[in-house]
């Protein structure tokens, strides 16, 4: 697999050393590219969808004025109020709708302010949109529905502007879990659940919405869901993580590799349907896994990885799987710092696994 | 706003209210003085399904004054609140009620402490309302151990179990459902109180307040839900978001009552009104028309989906404190500077609050475990690589 270096700013603060990321060619050329952040790549990845699509529609609450973050600014005004829309303060009735429109072969981009208020829409996720096209024999189906939702610990959020609720909709079998790392990933990405026939939740970190400068190309493409990838090479030890806490787990491998340990860090990017393939070709290489996520650790997706790592690599490790995750309890307060999967709980996972 | 009064002749009530003796320097003993006034609202109220009360509303020196003080309080603890949220003391989200005090306080004063409130994130001055003190205010708005919740729960999640203050909550709406529980609880023990659920114009929308309605009628619970209509859900102004902007018309067969929400008096007989009402049929829902004067939280400058003339408009038309004051002022209650000098009071009050806050130390540690289920569970928690760190959760 070829490995374009890609010369991109990642995080503007605080970094111990900037690192050139890795991406797979895919449909990504050089083109025109931009330096840009996450919420002006999510943008364009609307803006796009909205201008080749004419039956697409963004909505939710507040997005005609750009949204909380930013991420629709403009689109009401070039594509009208026909098509992009407030909506009333009600998740359930936002996804619902959504579910409807899509059903109509509509593509509807649905906004949840906040992944944490995701839940009134629980049912209709679960029980509606994830279940249509079995339930009716393949009559209908609502695929063209998407919807966003930032997601993850921004500081200071607290229990409700923090969460991770990426775990409880991994359980359900008809719905996709999408998470970008980076700006370019979530263009190409969020292009790509949109225009996937499958009710698609797409989670963006929110901590990375103006912090991730990357350089973006300008022009419509998509990357492919379903495909883990290997952002970093390496041979003592598996890390698989997602979203924001890449950076992090990045800073660790950095760290780790002084001490003469050399971390092959996966992004998942998809985490239903996941890409078992490369995760276990990667473990059969190192014989160690550790997954780190900010959700809590029990009953996080990083339980599900590990029991299928387990399962199909079980002769090949050499340590029990390391899962580096938040704490069980509710998203804290100023306690924040404490609850984190931070870069020194990994590498001292790290250290402990490879020397088990 | 005609402020019309009975009078039996105009110099004869004047000097009625005056003291007996010619006192030098501390004037007529204000402060316990109950003798009635009454007064009319601004505006009359409008009714759904019921019969509205009357615009006259009874009151006295004493109950003007305090009023008066309490929301110079709250408008004061709120500014101070919005400064230290720059100085980076506060930090997450700070919702701020000033220029909705009237609610609070007129509320108050038609009720007791064993009725129950909850509201929604937007609660430092019902907290106060309910007894609560200035520096657990602002020790917990710091995460501090001082703090209501003991520094956990921050601005959004303010509690004080004695008055049964239920809280401060981040859900939009989710507390509507909870409030007609605790009404169900209060009909289970006859004890004559009632529970009032506030929530506005933004979570109007939401099913789950239709559902908690529908039940708190069919069984004729004794829940009074308010809804504190400042006309922006956010950044959204209420006829974008509702067909119906008559939010108290909403419960289509629960009665309902529209309320100037800027006038304390209208807000107390509304209250006073509802509880009876609520008590005998039913619930009731109560539209309190009011307006903050901030955003919707620290990071919205209020500024982008409203013009500053409506702001600064409301603030020199309904102000709630102005209205107090020119109350107290015609009726000859109070000198201006008497007044001032209870708002001074009142600021040196919030800094010394303030202060104290500053000294409060950071939960410990281990309160990151603690309360998560009730004690002696045990269950357990790992550090992060589940071999150290181990806490049991209590």
């Amino acid at each position: 697999m070829a490995l374009r270096n890609i010369l991109g700013k990642r995080f503007g603060v605080g970094l111990a050393g900037r690192r050139p990321l890795s991406t797979a060619t895919c449909d990504v050329e050089s083109g025109n590219a931009k330096a840009i952040n996450l919420y002006s790549a999510i943008n364009q990845a609307l803006l796009i969808a909205l201008e080749t699509d004419p039956r697409a529609f963004v909505f939710g609450e507040d997005v005609s004025f750009g949204g909380v973050f930013r991420c629709t600014t403009g689109l009401a005004d070039r594509f009208g109020k026909a098509r992009v829309f407030n909506t009333p303060l009600c998740e359930q009735g936002i996804v619902g709708f959504g579910i409807g429109l899509a059903a109509m072969g509509n593509r509807a981009i649905a906004e949840i302010q906040f992944a944490d208020y995701i839940y009134p829409a629980f049912d209709q996720i679960v029980n509606e949109a994830s279940k249509f096209r079995y339930r009716s024999g393949n009559q209908f189906n609502c695929g063209g529905l998407t919807i966003r939702a930032p997601y993850g610990a921004v500081g200071h959020g607290g229990h409700y502007h923090s969460q991770s609720p990426e775990a409880f909709f991994c359980h359900v079998p008809g719905i996709k879990v999408v998470i970008p790392r980076s700006p370019r990933q979530a263009k190409g990405l969020l292009l790509s659940c949109i225009r996937d026939p499958n009710p698609v939740v797409f989670f963006e970190p929110k901590w990375l919405y103006r912090l991730a400068v990357e350089e973006v190309p300008e022009h419509d493409y998509m990357l492919p869901l379903s495909e883990a990838e290997v952002i970093r090479q390496g041979s003592d030890i598996t890390l698989v993580g997602w979203g924001a806490q890449l950076s992090i787990m990045e800073q660790a491998c950095i760290e780790a590799e002084r001490d003469g340990i050399f971390c092959e860090l996966i992004d998942l990017k998809t985490l239903i349907p996941w890409d078992k393939e490369t995760v276990e070709a990667s473990v059969r290489k190192t014989g160690r896994v550790l997954i780190s996520h900010e959700a809590p650790v029990t009953g996080g997706f990083g339980a599900e990885i590990s029991a299928s790592i387990v399962e199909r690599c079980f002769l090949r490790l050499e340590a029990p799987v390391a899962r580096v995750c938040g704490l069980d309890t509710p998203f804290p307060l100023v306690f924040e710092p404490f609850y984190m999967p931070t870069k020194n709980k990994i590498l001292d996972a790290i250290k402990a696994t490879v020397n088990y | 706003m005609a402020l019309s009064y009975l009078r039996s002749s105009s110099s004869r009530s004047a000097n009625f209210l005056k003291p007996l003796s010619s006192a030098a320097s501390l004037r007529r003993p204000i402060s316990t003085d109950t003798t009635p006034i009454t007064v009319e609202t601004s505006v009359p109220f409008t009714s759904h399904q019921c019969e509205a009360p009357s615009r006259s509303v009874e009151t006295n020196p004493s109950e003007l004054l305090t009023f008066f003080r309490d929301m110079a309080l709250m408008r004061r603890m709120e500014i101070a609140a919005d400064s230290l949220y720059k100085a980076k003391l506060i930090r997450g989200f700070c919702h701020l009620y000033d220029g909705q005090e009237a609610v609070a306080v007129g509320m108050e004063a038609a009720i007791t402490k064993k009725d129950c409130i909850i509201t929604a994130y937007r609660d430092h001055c019902i907290f106060i309302g309910r007894g609560g003190t200035l520096l657990e205010v602002f020790a917990e708005l710091m995460g501090r151990q001082a703090g209501c919740s003991k520094g956990k729960g921050g601005s959004m999640h303010f509690y004080k179990k004695d008055s049964n203050f239920y809280g401060g909550h981040g859900i939009v709406g989710a507390q509507v459902p909870l409030g007609c529980g605790l009404a169900f609880a209060q009909k289970y023990s006859k004890d004559e109180t009632v529970t009032f659920a506030l929530y506005g114009d933004g979570a109007a929308n939401q099913g789950q307040l239709f559902e908690a309605l529908n039940i708190s009628a069919l069984w004729d619970l004794p829940a009074i839900l308010v809804c504190e209509n400042n006309h922006y859900g956010m950044g959204t102004a209420e006829w974008r978001a509702a067909k119906s902007p008559a939010y108290y018309k909403r419960g289509d067969y629960v009665p309902g009552l529209k309320v100037d929400g800027m006038d304390a008096l209208a807000v107390k007989q509304a209250c006073k009104f509802a509880k009876e009402h609520a008590l005998k049929n039913g619930p009731i829902i109560l539209e309190m028309d009011t307006y903050r004067y901030h955003g919707h939280s620290m990071s919205d400058p209020g500024s982008t989906y409203r013009t500053r003339d409506e702001i600064s408009g409301v603030r020199q038309e309904r102000d709630p404190i102005e209205r107090v004051r020119k109350l107290i002022l015609s009726h000859d209650l109070a000198t201006e500077k008497e007044l001032k000098d209870i708002e001074k009071e009142v600021r040196k009050e919030v800094d010394d609050a303030i202060a104290q806050a500053k000294e409060s130390p950071m939960p410990e540690p281990s309160e990151l475990f603690s309360n998560v289920y009730a004690k002696s569970l045990g269950v357990e928690s790992f550090g992060a690589d589940r071999k150290e760190v181990r806490a049991t959760l209590a």
